[in-house]
């Protein structure tokens, strides 16, 4: 029986207490605000003894996702956490992570890219990060960044997907906010994690075995590639399985998208991470008035559920998509894109509108999610065009 | 990861460059040690050293420094050079001091000298 301590704790602190309990062989990371608390609370708890892993204090991020990968290549359970510019930093690692399908699992704290420089919290980072090949995962709470890193220790080693797992949680707004959070007992999440065996250890392996091969012309290179797009589309019933198994641990619910009233719902807005509960409180104000209105959230980024998403939009007169980073130049925000390649992909001839929000920390107000919910109902009635808009700018 | 998946690898790994993407492990990780005298090299040589017998006195010094292992040498005596692997970088020649290996330009593929194509020759 799960023993569970209630606590005041604030994501970062959940996400260490996380880490500590899957107990890594190694972790390697450099401090970024607003991630920092993440790896100095792990460092102390390896300094106090209460779990052992090699801390590896390296001089960049560059290097800490490098040094990730040899560990992981060794066939260590690795773990990391930055933020921001050290996610750009670390990028041409990112495609040599999940290239050679080592199943690192990292932390990041979402926050706006410079210039102008600026600490807060965006998706801007992650966005970066969207194609690499990892998969992506977004908390909206404390509790659930605790929930989601865990999930990914399972995700990431289940032999069948042996792919990196970042778990994000917003800069800030969810690394920094405190809040009442579960903390379930060591030995439940040791039993959940469970333990990592590597397939082809560099070290203790049984078989001699080399790792990052030189693959050049003649397809070989292309082949491998498709290999690895086979297995992130193939991971999302591992994902949902690893959720799954936890939500029977700890009693909160695992769901790829996290709908909220979407059954009958005329307008929805699509949203990742921290902004969903402001989304929520306006929808049920909207609601009280007889609108029907409705908050699909994802969880689960990539691999990116396009079926489910659509299966929750399909009802709706109108989706407005929350992102919370642009893709300078392209129609939509980077989630706009998916959401609205997800609708025609099951003919969903929905009308949409791309509200980019809250960049570099803006406060994503109430007042802008009733305007956000006011512009659908214009939509749907075809009052108001599709197309992409700042919301909330002065 | 299973057997079944390791042996589909190892059985084929001469002809890893016809394999499907399902063929490979996870990361293209490469689990036959040894396999790379099944890769022919020769074709990428511009220059190809020539082993003058008479003159060899077998001290070995090109067997040693042969980054290709293409020194052919059985009971400690020299017996030709391997074109399938010796990739031409001259390395031999250039440590031999009894003049026993020359460095000539390898003919071209159409030409009579040529003969039949190596191994590893496209």
């Amino acid at each position: 029986m799960a023993e569970v301590t209630v606590l005041a704790a604030t994501g970062n602190a959940m996400v260490a207490e996380a880490f500590r309990q899957a107990a890594p062989d190694v972790l390697a990371a450099y401090p970024i605000t607003p991630q920092t608390a993440i790896v100095e609370n792990f460092a102390k708890y390896v300094a106090d003894g209460r779990v052992h892993t090699e801390f590896v204090a390296v001089e960049s991020e560059h290097s800490a996702m490098s040094a990730c990968i040899g560990a992981s290549a060794a066939g260590a359970r690795v773990a990391t956490a930055t933020s921001s510019q050290g996610l750009a930093l670390m990028y041409e690692e990112l495609h040599i992570a999940s290239g050679m399908r080592l199943p690192i699992v990292m932390a990041n704290a979402n926050r706006a890219l410079s210039a102008p420089i600026n600490i807060h919290g965006d998706h801007s980072d992650v966005m970066g990060a969207r194609d690499t090949g990892w998969i992506l995962l977004f908390a909206e709470t404390a509790q659930e960044a605790y929930d989601n890193s865990l999930i990914s220790f399972r995700i990431a080693e289940h032999p069948s997907v042996q792919l990196p797992v970042m778990t994000t949680l917003d800069g800030f707004i969810t690394t920094h906010a405190m809040e009442r959070c579960e903390l379930l007992d060591d030995e439940t999440v040791a039993a959940y994690v469970g333990a990592y065996t590597p397939a082809y250890p560099l070290l203790n392996g049984e078989t001699a075995a080399a790792q990052g091969m030189f693959a050049s012309l003649g397809g070989t290179y292309f082949e491998i590639k498709k290999a690895e797009r086979a297995a992130i589309d193939a991971s999302m019933p591992c994902i949902k399985a690893a959720g799954e198994a936890w939500a029977a641990v700890c009693g909160r619910g695992f769901e790829v998208i996290d709908a909220w009233k979407c059954e009958d719902a005329d307008y929805i807005l699509v949203v990742l991470g921290s902004a969903a509960g402001n989304a929520r409180v306006v929808a049920r104000e909207l609601r009280a008035q007889g609108i029907k209105a409705g908050v699909a959230r994802i969880r689960v980024y990539r691999p990116f559920p396009f079926e489910e998403l659509a299966q929750v939009l399909k009802g709706a007169r109108a989706v407005g998509i929350l992102d919370r980073s642009d893709s300078f130049g392209a129609q939509y925000g980077p989630v706009g894109l998916d959401v609205r390649s997800a609708l025609y992909g099951e003919g969903l001839l929905i009308p949409t509108r791309d509200y980019i929000y809250g960049l570099g920390g803006a406060d994503v107000t109430l007042d802008a999610l009733r305007q956000a919910y006011g512009e659908l109902q214009s939509l749907a009635a075809g009052e108001l065009d599709q197309g992409l808009s700042y919301l909330g700018t002065r | 990861m299973t057997q079944t998946q390791a042996s589909k690898t190892h059985t084929d790994v001469a002809n890893f460059d016809r394999w499907t993407s399902s063929c490979f492990l996870p990361g293209a990780v490469v689990i036959d040690p040894g396999n790379s005298v099944l890769y022919a090299t020769g074709g990428w040589r511009s220059d190809r050293p020539v082993w003058n017998e008479e003159a060899c006195t077998n001290c070995m010094l090109c067997w040693v420094h042969c980054p290709d292992s293409s020194i052919l040498v059985e009971d400690r005596i020299m017996t030709g050079i391997d074109y399938e692997h010796c990739k031409g970088c001259g390395i031999c020649a250039n440590e031999c001091r009894f003049d026993a290996l020359e460095m000539i330009l390898e003919p071209d593929p159409l030409s009579e000298q040529a003969g039949a194509p190596v191994k590893g020759g496209n």
